[in-house]
C-alpha cells in the first residue's frame, strides 16, 4: 500500500503540475485547488496507465479521498 | 504528442507569438480540447486565444447574433459536433424523417454558416467531420437502408465536402480520417462520455488539435512548398554507387515495393504543386543515371526541380537548394534515411522539416501521410507546372551569365505581359498568391478566395493582375496590385510578386499601369504602405527604388511629374 501512494504522490504531482503537493491517505479535492473534475479525468488516466489496469466508470466518481483511491488499486492488483 | 506535455505549456510565456482569436463551440465538453490546442499552439508560435461557449450552445450562440461569441469577434468560429450526439438527435425523428436527416443536418449549417459570414464575412468556419458509427441495428445491411444512421452519418460527411466547396469560407477539419487511422477504441474512453460528455481521450485529443492548428496554419500562409529527398535507401533501396542503376532496389519485387510507393506518393505531391529536390551523396552522374535508365523509376529527372549529388554536407546543399527556389527555409520537408544526416540537418538548419524516418522502409509512406505535413487551404492550375517553371529558371540563370548587362539580358528574354484584373478565372491564384508569398509582399494581407470575390465585385477596388511568359516559357500569373479608391488618392492595399521573376521590370511595367488608371480616375496621387514582418525586408526600400516620397510612415507619389518607368516587357 505504501509504494501504491508513493506512486500515486508523483502522479498527482506530475499532472496536476505542483511539485509542492502534500498527498496522504485522507487527502480529498477539496483540499488541493487543483484537483478539479477535469483534472481528475486526467489522473484517472494517467493512473490507469502506469498500473496498468481499467477502472469502472461507477467507482471513478466514488472515491472519497486518496486512500480509497489507493484501496481501490491495491484490490485491483491482487 | 502528449497532453500533459502540451498543458504544461499553458503557464508558459506566449507574448511574442502570433495571436489567433478562435471560438469553440461544442455538443459535448471541449474544456480539454481547448487546453490541447492553446498547449499545441505553443510550439508552433501561435498564441490561439480561445472563447469557449458554455456546453452545447452551438446554435445559440450563432443565430443570436448579439451572442457573447460574436463579441469575442473570433477570426475563427470551430463548430464541434460529434457523432455521439447527433446519433441521438437522429434517433429521435420520425421514420419518414430519417432518410432526409442529412440534407436537414446540412441545411441548418448552411444556414449557420450564411449568419456567421453575414456578421463578419472574414471569419473562417471550421466543422469537424463525423465519425462513421456503425451502431449495430442493421449491421452491414445499413449501407442499403437509406434511413440507418450509418446512411445518413456518411451522407453528412460527403455532404460536407460539397457544403465545403461551396462555401469558402467553411473548412472541413476531417475527423473521420483521423480516427480511420488512429481508431475509434484508441480516441475513446465511454467512462469519461458517461460521467463528464467527453467524446474524445486524452491521447487523442492532441492529434485532433494539431490537426486544427495545421488548418490555422495554412490560412496563415505557413505552408510547405519544397520536398527535398535524399536517394539511397530513401527513394530506392540501396546504394546506387555500389549496386547500379540497374540493382537498387525498385519496383514490384521484394523490398522494391517500399520505395515505389515512396516514389508514387512524392509524385503525386508534385501534381499537386510541392516541388521535389533531390540533395544525395553521391557521383551526379551515377545518381542521375538511375532516373534516366532503371525503368522501374517512378520519379523521372523531369519531376525533379532541383537535383544536387555531390559530397558536400547536407546543410550546405540545402542551402544552395532554398537560394535556387528563393522559399522560406520554413517551407522545405527534408527525407533522409540517415539520422546522422538528419541530426546535422536540424542542428544547422533548424527552420527545416526534418521527420524521424522509421528504420523500416516499408513504414515510410504511412508515417509520412500520417504527419499530414503538406496541408493547403487553396490549389490553383497554376500548381501542376510550377517544377517546369523552376527548371526554366535554371536554364535562364545559365543564359544570363552570356550577357554582358543587365539589359541586353532583358531584352533578349523577348518578354511579354498580359495585364488583367481580378476575375472568376484568377481568383483562386491571387488568393493562393496572398496567402503563400512573404517575401515580395508590401503589407502581407491574407485573403481567402471568398475575400478576393468580394474586392472584385467592389466598386471601391481596382486590381491589376500579372501573367508573364518568355522565350524559355509561361511563368504564369506571378504578381498583382490591389488598388482601394479612397478620397482623392490611390491605396496600394496588396502589391505582391513571385520572387520568381524579380528583376525582370515587372514593378516598373504595373507602377506605370497603376499611374495611368489614377490619372484616368482623375487622381493625383497614389499612396503606399511598407508593413514590415520577418520575412518582407526585400521590399524595404520598394516605394524609395521606384520614386515615392516618404511621409508620416506612407510612401507618396504625385502621378502629375512621374515619368514613366522603363522596362523591356511587351503587353497588350
Amino acid at each position: 500500500m505504501d509504494k501504491i501512494l508513493e506512486d500515486i504522490k508523483t502522479i498527482f504531482r506530475e499532472v496536476l503540475d505542483n511539485e509542492n503537493l502534500s498527498i496522504k491517505p485522507e487527502t480529498t479535492s477539496d483540499d488541493i485547488e487543483e484537483w478539479d473534475s477535469l483534472a481528475h479525468i486526467q489522473l484517472v488516466v494517467a493512473i490507469e496507465k502506469h498500473f496498468k489496469l481499467k477502472f469502472k466508470t461507477e467507482e471513478i466518481m466514488a472515491w472519497e479521498n486518496v486512500g480509497a483511491m489507493c484501496e481501490a488499486i491495491h484490490l485491483y492488483l491482487n | 504528442m502528449n497532453f500533459n506535455h502540451f498543458k504544461k505549456n499553458l503557464k508558459k510565456d506566449f507574448s511574442a507569438f502570433q495571436k489567433v482569436r478562435v471560438a469553440v463551440l461544442g455538443d459535448s465538453a471541449t474544456q480539454l480540447l481547448v487546453t490541447a490546442l492553446r498547449g499545441y499552439g505553443y510550439e508552433q508560435k501561435i498564441d490561439f486565444q480561445l472563447f469557449e461557449a458554455d456546453y452545447d450552445q452551438v446554435e445559440r450562440q450563432i443565430f443570436d447574433t448579439n451572442s457573447e461569441m460574436y463579441h469575442f469577434e473570433p477570426e475563427y468560429v470551430l463548430i464541434c459536433q460529434t457523432t455521439e450526439h447527433l446519433s441521438k438527435k437522429f434517433y429521435y425523428t420520425t421514420h419518414s424523417e430519417r432518410a432526409v436527416f442529412w440534407q436537414n443536418h446540412l441545411q441548418t449549417l448552411g444556414e449557420m454558416c450564411q449568419t456567421i459570414s453575414q456578421k463578419n464575412k472574414k471569419t473562417k468556419i471550421f466543422y469537424l467531420n463525423f465519425y462513421e458509427l456503425n451502431d449495430g441495428i442493421f449491421g452491414n445491411f445499413a449501407n442499403k437502408v437509406n434511413y440507418s444512421f450509418l446512411y445518413q452519418v456518411r451522407k453528412i460527411n460527403t455532404g460536407l465536402m460539397e457544403l465545403g466547396q461551396e462555401l469558402r469560407n467553411l473548412f472541413i477539419i476531417d475527423l473521420a480520417s483521423l480516427l480511420t487511422q488512429y481508431g475509434h477504441k484508441n480516441s475513446f474512453d465511454s467512462k469519461f462520455y458517461i460521467n463528464a460528455d467527453m467524446v474524445w481521450g486524452l491521447e487523442f485529443l492532441p492529434m485532433l488539435a494539431k490537426r486544427i492548428s495545421d488548418t490555422v496554419q495554412s490560412i496563415s500562409g505557413k505552408i510547405k512548398k519544397a520536398l527535398i529527398l535524399d536517394l539511397d535507401n530513401t527513394v530506392w533501396g540501396g546504394i546506387v554507387g555500389d549496386d547500379g542503376w540497374e540493382g537498387i532496389q525498385i519496383g514490384n519485387l521484394g523490398m522494391g515495393k517500399a520505395f515505389t510507393n515512396l516514389q508514387i506518393w512524392a509524385k503525386e505531391l508534385k501534381k499537386r504543386g510541392i516541388i521535389l529536390c533531390v540533395c544525395s551523396k553521391n557521383d551526379e552522374k551515377i545518381a542521375k543515371e538511375a532516373f534516366e535508365k532503371n525503368p522501374d523509376m517512378v520519379l523521372k529527372l523531369e519531376d525533379i526541380a532541383v537535383f544536387v549529388a555531390n559530397w558536400d554536407n547536407k546543410a550546405d546543399n540545402i542551402r544552395q537548394i532554398q537560394e535556387i527556389l528563393n522559399i522560406g527555409m520554413d517551407s522545405l520537408v527534408f527525407l533522409d534515411d540517415n539520422p546522422f544526416e538528419r541530426n546535422m540537418v536540424r542542428e544547422n538548419l533548424p527552420e527545416v522539416c526534418v521527420p524521424e524516418l522509421p528504420e523500416d522502409p516499408a513504414e515510410y509512406v504511412s508515417f509520412l501521410q500520417e504527419l499530414n505535413l503538406f496541408e493547403t487551404a487553396s490549389v490553383s492550375d497554376n500548381d501542376e507546372i510550377r517544377t517546369k517553371q523552376y527548371q526554366e529558371e535554371s536554364v535562364r540563370l545559365s543564359e544570363k551569365k552570356h550577357f554582358a548587362n543587365e539589359e541586353e539580358f532583358l531584352a533578349n528574354l523577348q518578354m511579354e505581359a498580359k495585364i488583367q484584373p481580378i476575375s472568376k478565372f484568377n481568383v483562386p491564384r491571387v488568393a493562393q498568391l496572398t496567402q503563400r508569398s512573404n517575401q515580395f509582399n508590401l503589407r502581407t494581407v491574407r485573403y481567402t478566395e471568398q475575400d478576393i470575390e468580394q474586392i472584385a465585385k467592389s466598386e471601391n477596388f481596382a486590381s491589376f493582375t500579372v501573367s508573364l511568359k518568355d522565350k524559355f516559357g509561361e511563368y504564369g500569373l506571378i504578381s498583382m496590385v490591389i488598388l482601394e479608391k479612397k478620397q482623392g488618392f490611390i491605396f496600394i492595399d496588396t502589391w505582391i510578386m513571385s520572387c520568381r521573376v524579380l528583376k525582370r521590370g515587372v514593378e516598373a511595367l504595373l507602377l506605370n499601369e497603376m499611374v495611368k488608371f489614377a490619372q484616368n480616375d482623375g487622381l493625383q496621387t497614389i499612396i503606399g504602405e511598407y508593413l514590415p514582418t520577418a520575412k518582407n525586408g526585400l521590399v524595404k526600400d520598394h516605394y524609395q527604388n521606384l520614386g515615392f516620397s516618404s511621409k508620416d510612415k506612407i510612401w507618396e507619389l504625385d502621378c502629375g511629374t512621374y515619368q514613366l518607368q522603363k522596362h523591356f516587357i511587351k503587353h497588350g
